[in-house]
């Protein structure tokens, strides 16, 4: 369970939090069926769940999907060695590329990691994403004399979800394409 | 999957406005009943396209915390180990990369602290050290797969 310790929530919206977590009721009125379990009103559960997206604390509300069983096989982790005075500007400008679904700062772990920027890029086939990550480099001011690696997935051994044990945060909080 | 149900994914990737009854006004959009968008919703969580419909939330607003992990495992061993750091609940999800760093896993803890008890712990377990890359800065995380832009990429 999540337990929303030290987040500064009020008893009901942790109480929600909970209720929620393993996902909405697919019923027409969803929030009814919570009200009901909660023994609040239903314009109540709507309300705080509100408060929680505007909070933030609710990234977003709606479909989760697991990549792969949408048909997007082939994923990349790219990671480049980027001067640490250009890794803002370099980040950023990565981040808004097309095709790049996600893009962190980390820190390099020599001498085994020199890597400081990561992005993922999905694709159905490693040819079209190789040629993708090869349009960025040529493309995005600073990547293309950088150190760089591809890291294509091999083997998936757990993909947080209903299959896999109980519900945690573990399974509310990370996509299955995200990395955390 | 048909075409109908790669609109729904798509539609209800980014969002659900919060409603009375929330899948009337995409079903409508649609052009669909609500009652066939659920039931699709049914099906695809069944299928296992989708792993949930619900919140995604900030781990670190509920007070806890995630972090990217790698190790480098002896071929021989690869089995025996994926097993072993699966086996923590705290494992979100755990994948085989090409790389002598060729496991990649994330952890997602309900406290800040209990990723460096879980790292301990996972290092005890399979005898291998846990490199550690935890998000230093975020600058873009798209939240949505475009089952459309499967068929552009080809």
């Amino acid at each position: 369970m999540v337990t929303a310790a030290g987040a500064g929530l009020k008893t009901l919206e942790r109480e929600l939090v909970g209720a929620i977590q393993a996902g909405l009721p697919l019923a027409p009125r969803p929030y009814a069926e919570i009200a009901d379990r909660l023994g609040v009103d239903e314009p109540t559960v709507r309300a705080r769940v509100r408060d929680l997206l505007e909070a933030g604390v609710i990234k977003r509300l709606g479909v989760v999907v697991r990549h792969h069983e949408l048909g997007f096989v082939s994923n990349a982790m790219v990671v480049w060695d980027v001067p640490d005075d250009r890794v803002e500007a370099i980040g950023r400008a990565l981040g808004e590329a097309e095709g790049v679904t996600l893009c962190y700062r980390r820190p390099r772990r020599p001498p085994h990691w020199p890597y400081n920027l990561f992005c993922m890029i999905h694709g159905r086939e490693r040819e079209s994403v190789r040629a993708h990550i090869e349009a960025l480099r040529a493309q995005t001011p600073g990547l293309r004399d950088v150190a760089h690696a591809v890291l294509f997935s091999g083997r998936r051994f757990k993909q947080c979800g209903a299959r896999y044990g109980e519900p945690g945060l573990a399974r509310a909080s990370v996509e299955g394409h995200d990395h955390g | 999957m048909d075409e109908l149900d790669g609109a729904i994914v798509n539609a209800l990737q980014d969002g659900i406005a919060i409603a009375e009854r929330p899948f009337a006004a995409p079903a409508a959009r649609l052009g669909t009943s609500e009652a066939e968008v659920i039931a699709r919703l049914e099906r695809l969580l069944s299928e296992g396209v989708l792993s949930r419909f619900g919140p995604m939330y900030d781990a670190e607003k509920l007070g806890g915390a995630l972090c990217l992990c790698a190790m480098t495992v002896p071929a021989e061993h690869f089995e025996r180990v994926a097993e072993q750091v699966n086996g923590f609940s705290e494992v979100a999800h755990n994948y085989e990369r090409e790389h002598a760093l060729n496991m990649w896993f994330v952890l997602a803890t309900e406290t800040p602290g209990q990723i460096d008890r879980t790292i301990a712990a996972i290092e005890q377990r399979t005898g291998l050290s846990v490199l550690r890359l935890p998000k230093l800065e975020e600058y873009y995380v798209g939240l949505k797969l475009e089952v459309q832009s499967l068929e552009e990429t080809t």
